[in-house]
């Protein structure tokens, strides 16, 4: 895994942008930017070469789920990994993630552990192709 | 124009005959003409009244059938006092979690500052030679064990911060019940406003379609975190809820 990847974070509540930007950190990733929704994230991901999308659901604007299926239907960002990060926890709402084609998916409030592990789990299936 | 009017042609009648007979003197038809024209004004304030207890009527039972408000105070009120009620849990979570860290933080804290204390102290007699190789053996053991302790106590130290950082996260999450609160807020508001209204003249309830409309969530829509008590049913309780979900989906 590629410590300098550029990863964008995605969250409605600069609070919630600013922990997983220091846990992200913490875990070696510092290369990171950050976007309050799915219109603001959208414009950045088709111009910055981000490598990895960490993204909140429920946003004003565009939400989280619109903004990976957005991505999906991209073809220059459609092998974008995402990592949904939400509180959102119907499994209906897993479920739709899933066929959206998200990498991963982990409820609010979460630990440092959980988040590495999500993460790690992500780029060894990538890397293993 | 309605015919029971005073301003009607009636009305003028009525009025011409009256200033005739005040004219002439004719106190007892003047009274009488009096009296009808009474009785035409008195008819249209009825039929007014009568208009105006149809609306409401017909209101009130539209009122009644409109399922908003009895949602409202139902289920949507109580809901709300189950989210408010949450967000106490969440807040009251996050704050004992930082306290609880930065006692342990204020703890080691104090320990390093401490052990620190001393070895700077031995270390600035070595500085000025007055120390002997007694002493001198005595600091050295004391400086690895310094270092053990270190090595032991850094990682409890980071992990109280980080605590601390994920703790906030409440923040994130209460935000999120408290905005859907103040929508419910805001839709009893209109109610209400819808019901002082309807004792006016123009008895729509503004907005109210577009309430119905908004309520009507598609069940993919985000719904903000989970409240226990409030959100039954197909909630995952935990991220291992989640992998096993994802997993049995292939994942």
């Amino acid at each position: 895994m590629d410590k300098n990847m550029k990863i964008l974070i995605v969250d409605d509540f600069s609070t919630m942008r600013r922990i997983i930007k220091n846990l992200l950190r913490d875990l070696g990733f510092s290369n990171t930017d950050e976007a309050d929704d799915g219109n603001t994230a959208l414009p950045k991901l088709q111009s910055g070469n981000f490598d990895f999308l960490v993204t909140d659901w429920n946003m004003p604007g565009m939400q989280g789920i619109d903004l990976l299926k957005a991505v999906r239907a991209d073809p220059k960002l459609a092998s974008l990994p995402v990592l949904l990060v939400t509180a959102e926890a119907k499994k209906e709402q897993i479920v739709e993630a899933a066929q959206a084609g998200v990498n991963g998916y982990v409820v609010k409030p979460f630990t440092a552990a959980t988040l590495k592990e999500k993460i790690d789990k992500i780029f060894e299936r990538i890397e293993a192709g | 124009m309605n015919e029971n009017n005073i301003c009607s042609d009636e009305g003028l009648n009525y009025a011409k005959k009256l200033v005739e007979c005040i004219e002439q003197g004719n106190l007892e038809e003047a009274e009488k003409v009096m009296e009808d024209l009474s009785a035409l004004r008195e008819s249209h304030l009825f039929q007014e009244l009568g208009k105006l207890t149809r609306d409401l009527h017909d209101t009130m039972v539209g009122f009644q059938l409109d399922s908003k408000i009895a949602d409202m105070a139902e289920t949507d009120i109580p809901d709300a006092t189950e989210r408010l009620n949450h967000v106490i849990t969440l807040t009251e979570q996050a704050a004992e979690k930082t306290l609880s860290s930065v006692e342990t933080s204020m703890a080691l804290f104090d320990d390093l500052r401490e052990k620190s204390e001393k070895l700077h102290e031995n270390w600035d007699r070595f500085r000025k030679r007055d120390m002997d190789v007694d002493e001198f053996r005595s600091m050295s053991s004391e400086l690895d064990e310094f270092f053990q302790w270190l090595d032991q106590k850094t990682p409890e130290f980071s992990s109280s911060l980080s605590d601390i950082m994920l703790a906030q996260g409440f923040q994130d999450l209460t935000g999120q019940i408290i905005g859907r609160v103040i929508t419910l807020v805001q839709d009893v508001e209109e109610g209400l406003v819808g019901l002082i209204r309807m004792t006016g003249k123009k008895m729509n309830v503004p907005g109210a379609a577009e309430k119905d409309k908004k309520k009507d969530w598609p069940d993919i829509e985000a719904v903000g975190p989970a409240v226990p008590g409030v959100d039954k049913g197909d909630i995952v309780n935990s991220q291992d809820d989640v992998d096993d979900l994802l997993s049995s989906l292939g994942f």
